[in-house]
C-alpha cells in the first residue's frame, strides 16, 4: 500500500508578483506579464513575460546578504527561501530542481564552460546555500520538467528514499532560448492566444516556483493536495513536432487517472499546457477528447505567463492550487475564438467553482508529455 | 543556372546531414518533401536559414517555404531570382 | 527483485555489450567512431545523421540492448552530468556574433538532454514512461530506485536506465535493462 503524498506549502517568483498572494490577486485582475521587449541585440522586439530586475535586486536584498548569485539563482532563492523558513530539512529531504537551461546566459561568448552552467552546480549552489542534506536532483525534461518534478518527489517518497522534498523549477529569458525559439517560427507576433483560431506562437516568459512535499501531516497545514497520479509518456513521433494523434499526452492523462482511481467526469479544472502554437493546441485538444475531457473546464496560463519553460509545469500546478483553494477558477487570457478542430471548455471569465479534482498536463521538445492528478483534502 | 542547382544539391546533403544520399540521386525536378530524401519540418526551417545565410534572402513569409522548396528546379530559380549575396 | 539483464557500455571508441566488445575503432574522435559504428553495425537509420553526438551516444548504446525486440513496455531513464552542454556551446557558437546570426532549428532542437530519450522513443516506437535526469556523478542507486518505483507502480514492465555523459571528446555511456 502506498503512502500518500501531499503538497502543503507553496511560492512562486514571476513578472507578477513574488509571492501566490501578490500573482493570484493580479491574476483576479486580468492582468499579464507580457509586454513588448528587446531581448536581442539589434534584433526586433519579442513578447515576453519578463521579471522586473530592478524590483528583483531590491527585493532579493531584504532577505539576503550575499550577492554571488547569478540573476536566475535570486529568482530561485526568492522562491525557495520562505518554504525552507517554514519547513525544516532533515538528512532525508530530498531537493529537486526542475529547469530546462538553467544559467545558460552565463555560456556568451565564452570559450570553455563556465562552471555555473551545469545544471548540477547550480542545484548544488542552492541546496548548500540552505544546506540541504542529500545530492540534489535535477529534472531536466523540456517543458514537461516542472510537472515532472512534482511526479519524481511523489515517487521517490512512495519508494521510501526520501520523506519529504523540496521541490523548486525555474527558467530565465535568455537570447540563447529566444532565437532558438524564433528558428523555429515558433514566436507569436503578439501577446500569445492559445486555443484561439488566430494564435501564431508563443511568448516566452520567465519566473521560478516552488512546492513543499511531504508524507507526514503535522495537522498545522493551512492547505493539503494530495498528489492522486502522474504519468509521462513519449509520443514516439518526432522530436519537435507533438503527436498529431496525442497518442503520448492521451496515454498520460489515462495513466495518470487511472492511478488516482479517478474518471474524467470527476475531473473538475484542467491546467492544460496551451503554448498557442498551431500544433500544440490542436494535439492537446485531440488527447483529451479522446479521453472525454471536452466538457472539463480548462484554460491555459500562457497568457498570463508566457512560456516559463522548465518553471511553467509547477507555477501553473501552484495557481491551479491556489484556484481550488479560492473556488475560483481564472479565463484561459487571450481566448477569443475556438480555432482547434475538437471541443474544449475554455474558461472565458473569471467564475465560481468547487475544485476537488485537478489536471495537470505538459508536453514538450523529444515527444515528451506529463500528467499528474491532484485532490484537494 | 546549372551551377547553382549542383551547389544547391551538395549544399542540402550536407546542411540537412543526407550522408547517404549521393548528389546524383536527387533529380532537379524530383519533390524534396514528401519524397525518399525524407526531410521534415525542421530540414524546412534549415532551408529557410541556408536561404539567408547562403544567398541574403530573408523570406518575410515563412510559410513560402512550401512553395519554394518544391524541387531543386524551383528553388534555383527563387534563389536566382531574389539572391543578394 | 530486479535483474540487469543486458549491460552496454561505450569509451575509448568501444561498443562493449555484456562484456564482450562488439566493435572498436582507432579513431580517437567521437563523430567519426559514431559513423563507423552506424557503417559497421547496419544500423540503417539515417535520421541517426541529423542526431547531436549525445542523441547519437544514447542511440548507439540503447540499439545494441534493445535491438528488433518488443520493447512496447520498456520505460526509458536516463541521466548525465553534462546535460546537453556539448550542443549548447556549438549553438551559442552560432549566435555570438551579430554579424554571422545564424541560429539553427536543427542544431537548437538538440540543447535539451531528454532528447536523446525521444530519439531511441521514436526509433522503437515505444510510448512509455520517460525521463532525464541531471546528476553530479553517476548513481545507479537512484536510477535503479526511479526504475523500481515504475515497475512496482505497474507503469512499465522492463526499464532502460542510462548514464549518457558527453562533452566534446569525452564521454561514456553506461546503459543497463532492469526487468523484474
Amino acid at each position: 500500500m502506498n503512502r500518500e503524498i501531499y503538497i502543503t506549502d507553496y511560492n512562486c517568483v514571476t513578472p507578477l508578483g513574488f509571492d501566490v498572494e501578490a500573482n493570484w490577486k493580479a491574476l483576479l485582475e486580468g492582468k499579464s506579464g507580457v509586454t513588448l521587449r528587446k531581448v536581442i541585440e539589434n534584433h526586433e522586439a519579442f513578447y515576453v513575460s519578463k521579471i522586473d530586475s530592478e524590483k528583483l535586486d531590491e527585493e532579493f536584498i531584504k532577505h539576503f546578504d550575499n550577492q554571488n548569485f547569478t540573476r536566475l539563482e535570486k529568482m530561485f532563492l526568492l522562491s525557495l527561501k520562505p518554504l525552507v523558513d517554514r519547513h525544516s530539512i532533515s538528512d532525508n529531504t530530498a531537493f529537486i530542481l526542475s529547469t530546462t537551461k538553467g544559467n545558460i546566459s552565463l555560456l556568451k561568448n565564452e570559450t570553455t564552460l563556465p562552471e555555473g552552467v551545469y545544471l548540477s552546480k547550480l542545484a548544488q549552489k542552492l541546496a548548500d546555500f540552505f544546506r540541504f542534506k542529500t545530492k540534489p536532483i535535477v529534472v531536466s525534461n523540456a517543458c514537461v520538467s516542472g510537472v515532472m518534478a512534482i511526479s519524481v518527489a511523489k515517487n521517490m517518497i512512495q519508494a521510501g528514499k526520501y520523506e519529504d522534498a523540496f521541490v523548486v523549477a525555474g527558467d530565465e529569458i535568455s537570447e540563447f532560448v529566444i532565437s532558438g525559439f524564433n528558428s523555429f517560427q515558433a514566436i507569436g507576433s503578439e501577446p500569445c492566444k492559445p486555443y484561439d483560431k488566430n494564435r501564431n506562437g508563443i511568448n516566452l516568459g520567465e519566473a521560478t516556483a516552488s512546492v513543499y512535499i511531504t508524507s507526514e501531516l503535522n495537522q498545522k497545514e493551512k492547505f493539503k493536495f494530495k498528489i492522486l497520479g502522474d504519468s509521462a509518456i513519449n509520443d514516439a513521433n518526432h522530436i519537435s513536432g507533438p503527436s498529431r494523434t496525442g497518442d503520448g499526452l492521451f496515454a498520460s492523462v489515462q495513466n495518470a487517472m487511472k492511478e488516482a482511481k479517478v474518471s474524467s467526469d470527476q475531473i473538475d479544472f484542467i491546467s492544460a499546457h496551451g503554448t498557442a502554437t498551431l500544433y500544440n493546441d490542436e494535439m492537446e485538444a485531440i488527447a483529451f477528447n479522446r479521453m472525454d475531457l471536452q466538457n472539463v473546464p480548462l484554460n491555459s496560463m500562457k497568457g498570463y505567463y508566457g512560456h516559463c519553460l522548465g518553471a511553467s509545469g509547477l507555477l501553473e500546478s501552484i495557481i491551479s492550487m491556489e484556484s481550488a483553494l479560492k473556488n475560483t477558477l481564472i479565463p484561459s487570457k487571450n481566448f477569443e475564438e475556438m480555432g482547434v478542430s475538437q471541443d474544449l471548455n475554455i474558461i472565458t471569465e473569471n467564475q465560481s467553482a468547487e475544485i476537488k479534482y485537478i489536471l495537470k498536463t505538459a508536453s514538450g521538445f523529444g515527444g515528451c508529455n506529463a500528467a499528474i492528478v491532484l485532490e484537494k483534502c | 543556372m546549372e551551377d547553382l542547382k549542383l551547389e544547391l544539391k551538395n549544399k542540402i546533403i550536407e546542411v540537412l546531414n543526407l550522408e547517404d544520399v549521393a548528389v546524383e540521386e536527387i533529380k532537379d525536378t524530383d519533390p524534396l518533401f514528401g519524397g525518399g530524401l525524407g526531410l521534415d519540418s525542421i530540414d524546412a526551417l534549415e532551408l529557410i536559414v541556408l536561404l539567408d545565410k547562403d544567398y541574403g534572402i530573408k523570406l518575410a513569409d515563412p510559410k513560402k517555404g512550401k512553395e519554394i522548396f518544391q524541387s531543386i528546379e524551383v528553388m534555383a530559380k527563387y534563389i536566382e531570382e531574389n539572391r543578394t549575396k | 527483485m530486479m535483474k540487469k539483464t543486458d549491460i552496454c557500455t561505450i569509451e575509448n571508441s568501444k561498443i562493449i555489450l555484456n562484456e564482450q566488445i562488439i566493435f572498436e575503432s582507432e579513431t580517437e574522435n567521437f563523430s567519426d567512431f559514431a559513423k563507423e559504428a552506424y557503417k559497421t553495425l547496419e544500423l540503417n537509420y539515417p535520421k541517426f545523421h541529423k542526431m547531436d553526438n549525445l542523441s547519437k551516444l544514447a542511440f548507439l548504446a540503447s540499439e545494441m540492448i534493445l535491438k528488433n525486440d518488443d520493447h512496447s513496455n520498456t520505460a526509458l531513464v536516463f541521466a548525465n552530468k553534462s546535460s546537453s552542454l556539448d550542443t549548447d556551446f556549438k549553438y551559442q557558437e552560432s549566435i555570438n556574433s551579430q554579424d554571422n546570426y545564424f541560429p539553427s532549428p536543427a542544431v537548437f532542437v538538440y540543447t535539451l538532454p531528454n532528447i536523446c530519450v525521444g530519439e531511441i522513443s521514436i526509433k522503437h516506437k515505444i510510448q512509455t514512461e520517460n525521463a532525464f535526469f541531471v546528476l553530479d556523478v553517476f548513481n545507479e542507486e537512484f536510477l535503479n530506485s526511479y526504475a523500481t518505483q515504475i515497475l512496482q507502480s505497474g507503469k512499465a514492465e522492463k526499464v532502460l536506465c542510462g548514464w549518457v555523459e558527453l562533452y566534446q571528446e569525452s564521454y561514456k555511456a553506461f546503459v543497463y535493462l532492469l526487468t523484474t
